[in-house]
């Protein structure tokens, strides 16, 4: 008996899943080869699962900058800002990032997960009150348990959930912060930010929004939800991530808020953790040009995107409710998700399987996320092999086709 | 109180429930974490209050949630 017994149950599923012959939580990629072709089990594979949005992972400048700098400054900064110091490549991000932005201030973190640890415990505290929308990714949950604040949930993507729960607060002190994203992971629905924005200014909340899978890929400049939304003056604070469309790591928050920086002595997870390597600095400072400098990434995007989404929904199958860069396709049941996933392996299509609790409303998905990079032939490539894995699972019936599952 | 709660118990799992003071809600009603969430929110749509999130996992019987619903009420926990 270990000391892990406790986690017997999440073991056994576990192992169920293994045993029908697949381990989508532990991907093994022989080679990687360009931001949409890996190699798996000696198999090529296109790359549908990776969020890399822009594609910008091999590009040669920011490949060229980033060995530069770990040449010039070393591998790492092997400590924290406020043990170790700053690197000219902190600042330089800092400053690019509030500029891109518009606003006076930033902070960069190590990682994006980082980034709403530190900002959420920070913003709010004991008294305070934090709201929700149910489906938050898993670093907004675990951000609220660190600042000891009252946390609310209030109903995925409903303004008017969230209005009646701020109401049911009226009389009660503390700040409220109500904390939501621009593109959910799972499904790659957007918020309702205009009447979030609205529900906002009614009540006197504060506004944050996690752009993480919406940076570089909504808004006419790319910086997200909040400005293809026109509401950018009514949101508080942006938080984001490195990781997606600027294909490095690391994480960051942007504000007008006075008295930011206290947040650089406040926020243990900003403060208790080494700070990014020089080199991961500068090539995310070469992506954030380019996000600017090439807005025909993203026209790219939302065409390949549009092209899978459509595709699919044709063949018949379930998606998310908008065309986004992800693309999620709803399984029946897991057997039927594990054995599509691994039919689509086969295939030579690398994607997601998302299974509970991963997943809100417990919905087995196929997750895929599109890339800038893709081309037309890889997409039709993939949809060619989902048509066919449908086809052999017996859900896509010749003639008029049947949907998969429920959305 | 409790007549009302299990009326929501029936609505949110389809079936009908038997429950006590001491029923654990996640062991004998056999709920999963959504079903939880789901009943947590018609919960409190019903007394109009918000159970934040750490009120919600003191919460194992019927008789916590009753107190829980009772204190909220009250507004005594806001």
């Amino acid at each position: 008996m270990s000391i892990l017994a406790k986690h017997g149950a999440y073991k056994q599923a576990y192992d169920v899943l293994r045993a029908s012959g697949v381990d989508p939580l532990n991907v093994r990629f022989d080679a990687v080869l360009s931001p949409t072709e890996g190699v798996i089990g000696g198999r090529k594979m296109i790359l549908l699962g990776t969020n890399n949005y822009l594609g910008l992972t091999f590009d040669p400048d920011c490949v060229e900058r980033a060995v530069e700098a770990t040449r010039g400054q070393g591998t790492g900064t092997t400590g924290s800002r406020v043990a170790n110091g700053t690197y000219g490549g902190h600042k330089d991000l800092e400053a690019a990032i509030a500029k891109f932005y518009g606003r006076k201030h930033a902070m960069v973190f190590s990682t994006g997960y980082q980034a709403n640890l530190g900002v959420l415990s920070t913003l709010v505290g004991r008294g305070d009150h934090l709201m929700l929308d149910a489906d938050s990714h898993a670093s907004i949950y675990d951000g609220s348990r660190l600042g000891y604040a009252e946390v609310i949930r209030f109903r995925h993507n409903s303004p008017d959930d969230l209005y009646k729960r701020l109401r049911r607060l009226e009389g009660a002190p503390g700040d409220r912060l109500i904390v939501v994203e621009g593109i959910y992971s799972m499904l790659g629905d957007t918020a309702p930010l205009r009447e979030i924005a609205q529900v906002k200014r009614e009540t006197g909340a504060y506004l944050l929004v996690d752009e993480a899978h919406s940076l570089g890929v909504l808004g006419e400049t790319g910086r997200g939800l909040a400005q293809a939304a026109g509401v950018e003056a009514d949101v508080d604070f942006i938080v984001g991530t490195f990781s997606k469309s600027l294909g490095s790591v690391g994480g960051f928050c942007v504000s007008d808020s006075d008295d930011f920086d206290i947040m650089r002595i406040i926020s243990r997870p900003y403060m208790f953790t080494a700070s990014l390597p020089p080199g991961v600095m500068a090539s995310t400072l070469v992506a954030l040009e380019k996000l600017q400098a090439e807005p025909h990434l993203r026209r790219d995007l939302m065409r390949n995107a549009c092209r899978l989404y459509d595709g699919l929904r044709a063949m018949g199958f379930e998606t998310g409710p908008e065309p986004n860069p992800i693309v999620a396709v709803a399984m029946p049941d897991q057997e039927t998700a594990v054995m599509f996933w691994k039919l689509l392996i086969e295939g030579g299509v690398y994607l997601n399987l998302a299974l509970p609790p991963a997943t809100p409303s417990n919905v087995r998905l196929l997750r895929s996320s599109v890339s800038a990079a893709h081309t037309t032939a890889q997409i039709d490539t993939a949809l060619d092999v989902f048509a066919e894995a449908g086809r052999s699972l017996g859900f896509l019936t010749s003639g008029r086709r049947r949907a998969a599952g429920a959305l | 109180m409790r007549n009302e709660i299990s009326t929501i118990f029936e609505d949110v799992l389809g079936r009908p429930v038997v429950i006590e003071d001491d029923t654990d809600i996640v062991e004998d009603l056999g709920m999963d974490s959504l079903g939880v969430m789901n009943f947590v929110m018609a919960i409190e749509d019903y007394y109009d209050i918000s159970i934040p999130l750490d009120r919600i996992a003191q919460i194992r019987t019927v008789a916590d949630l009753i107190h829980t619903v009772e204190d909220l009420r009250k507004g005594s926990a806001v």
